[in-house]
């Protein structure tokens, strides 16, 4: 899908910040309040838009805090269809965050949130380890999270500038 | 008191303070103050930028470099002259790493004024050009730009003021602070005065890089005016590295001969340090400088659209990062309006009158601030005018 200019600003600028109110994008972009609502409702209907989420820092919430694990999973491809089959079998678990096929040492990533690391262990040794077509997996667990889809999570830059100048 | 005054020369004697300073004086001493008055990017300097400094200093280069320079930032400047604005200089004896564009124009002023001189400032401007022209014996003579022409200078508003004594125009575009930038065409005929008078050229273009409507025109890229132009920009505004301190002169060879004489002399070299960093800011900075650009530009179109939405009249500035709106609407002076701004409602703006007697009726406000700190200023000052 091709989009123009100002449809890429717009996406670009909802990426940042989801809750951006309308008359403030249509300014930034020099469009109408209806043109940028009409754009952001195309762009949603295909799907480029996917989903507005929410960036939490979960360690902050009591009991909340949560134990996260990038998972190395080798398989084997099945005829037909690839990696996709395995793929879909491994994100159907509402645990997993996310999927990933790479190039190199293993075939997908694995992010996966838990609880707890035994709830992790458990999940890799009873439900990852024994699909059929997986070969091996090494589980690496997040110790702590520095920056987070191009979010810093402890914000440390502070405006810094005088407050008159030439 | 009235002794030690004594020892002081005439010519700093009779300079006035910037008219800055007081608003700064009292804008720092309040809380929760929003600033639009500040004249540097928000960005932070680009972490490549600032990692290529921190492995010079790992390495040890902390020596002096050239007087004009390190070698290899010149050829990267000339480089560049080349590729953005397609003008041409000679990393070998053209080109003048400085402490900061207020250092080349510092530079660049006592090399060319002889006492009495007259050199043309167009108004409103930068509050250093003047006081700088003043301090090289010479006189400024301001040319009052109009409102009503988005303060872009009309050529034959030269011919009016020029004597046998103008030695030199001072022109900067994109402007701080109206943001105004004028084209190739504008250009060419300012050009065409300048050569009828056989003027000399000080072009200030720090914020050239910060052009978002049309394609930037660098002065000495006019024909015939590279050899009586002095070229002066640097990475402050662009780079996001006010406070590196660092600027250059591009200016044919005899004025940059000259030129260096002043600087070896003042300040023997730039920081080394800072060098380095901007050796890497050539190299690999265009995305972060894009990148920038593209906030600044969206920033400027939500801003001063909301100016013009609350009664205060604004030209969309072509670039830089400043709104000169007209508060003239409002009945009271520059002066009036910004102290009553940040008293009231604490939002720091900058009274246009500091910038030369035209800016009477204005105020300059940066909007390289974030989205969140604009919004909220735009909602202060909508209370403040609907209180009037």
């Amino acid at each position: 899908m091709k989009l123009t200019e100002k449809e890429i600003e717009i996406v670009e600028l909802l990426e940042k910040d989801a809750r951006l109110p309308m008359d403030t994008i249509a300014k930034m972009v020099s469009l109408s309040i209806p043109e940028v609502e009409q754009i952001i409702k195309k762009l949603e209907d295909a799907k480029v838009i996917v989903q507005y989420a929410t960036i939490v820092d979960w360690r902050k919430v009591d009991g909340h805090e949560g134990v996260t694990a990038m998972i190395d999973v080798k398989v084997t491809p099945k005829r037909g269809v690839g990696f996709d089959e395995v793929a879909e079998r491994i994100y159907r678990f509402p645990e997993v965050k996310s999927v990933y096929l790479m190039s190199g040492a293993y075939d997908l990533s694995v992010v996966i949130e838990g609880r707890s690391m035994s709830e992790i262990a458990h999940f890799v040794s009873e439900k990852l380890s024994t699909l059929d077509s997986v070969i091996s997996t090494t589980t690496h667990f997040i110790l702590k999270k520095y920056k987070h889809d191009g979010t810093v999570f402890e914000q440390g830059d502070q405006d810094r500038r005088i407050v008159v100048a030439p | 008191m009235q002794k030690t005054k004594s020892y002081l020369s005439d010519t700093v004697s009779r300079l006035k303070p910037s008219g800055i300073r007081r608003f700064f004086d009292l804008a720092a001493s309040m809380e929760g103050v929003i600033s639009l008055g500040v004249g540097e990017p928000d960005f932070i300097t680009p972490w490549g930028v600032r990692e290529a400094c921190i492995l010079s200093l790992e390495q040890g280069y902390t020596s002096y470099t050239a007087n004009a320079g390190l070698l290899e930032l010149r050829k990267e400047i000339s480089d560049y002259l080349l590729r953005r604005f397609r003008v041409s200089y000679d990393p070998a004896d053209e080109l003048i790493v400085t402490v900061g564009a207020s250092q080349a124009l510092d530079v660049s002023l006592r090399a060319i004024v002889n006492p009495g001189d007259e050199v043309i400032v167009v108004e409103p401007s930068f509050v250093s050009y003047a006081p700088l022209v003043s301090l090289a014996g010479g006189v400024p003579i301001p040319v009052q730009t109009s409102g009503t022409y988005q303060f872009k200078l009309q050529p034959e508003q030269i011919e009016q003021v020029v004597t046998p004594k103008t030695k030199a125009l001072i022109i900067c575009s994109p402007n701080n602070p109206t943001g105004t930038v004028l084209n190739a065409e504008e250009l060419a005929q300012i050009a065409h005065i300048v050569a009828k008078h056989d003027l000399l050229v000080i072009s200030d273009e720090i914020y050239a890089e910060l052009c978002y409507d049309e394609q930037y025109t660098s002065f000495p890229a006019i024909a015939h005016m590279r050899e009586r132009t002095i070229l002066i920009n640097g990475f402050s505004k662009g780079f996001a590295m006010t406070g590196w301190r660092l600027g250059f002169i591009a200016a044919p060879k005899d004025l940059a001969t000259a030129m260096l004489k002043i600087h070896q002399y003042t300040m023997m070299c730039a920081p080394t340090m800072a060098q380095y960093a901007a050796i890497e800011a050539l190299r690999n900075g265009a995305d972060d400088v894009e990148r920038m650009k593209k906030s600044y530009r969206q920033r400027r179109n939500f801003f001063v659209q909301s100016l013009n939405e609350l009664g205060l009249s604004c030209h969309m500035p072509g670039g830089a990062f400043y709104a000169f709106p007209s508060i003239q609407s409002t009945a009271m002076t520059s002066e009036q309006f910004a102290e009553r701004l940040l008293l009231e409602e604490k939002v720091a703006v900058v009274p246009g009158n500091v910038f030369g007697a035209s800016g009477e009726g204005y105020i300059r406000c940066s909007y390289a601030s974030s989205l969140e700190q604009l919004q909220e200023a735009i909602r202060r000052m909508k209370r403040f005018l609907e209180r009037l």
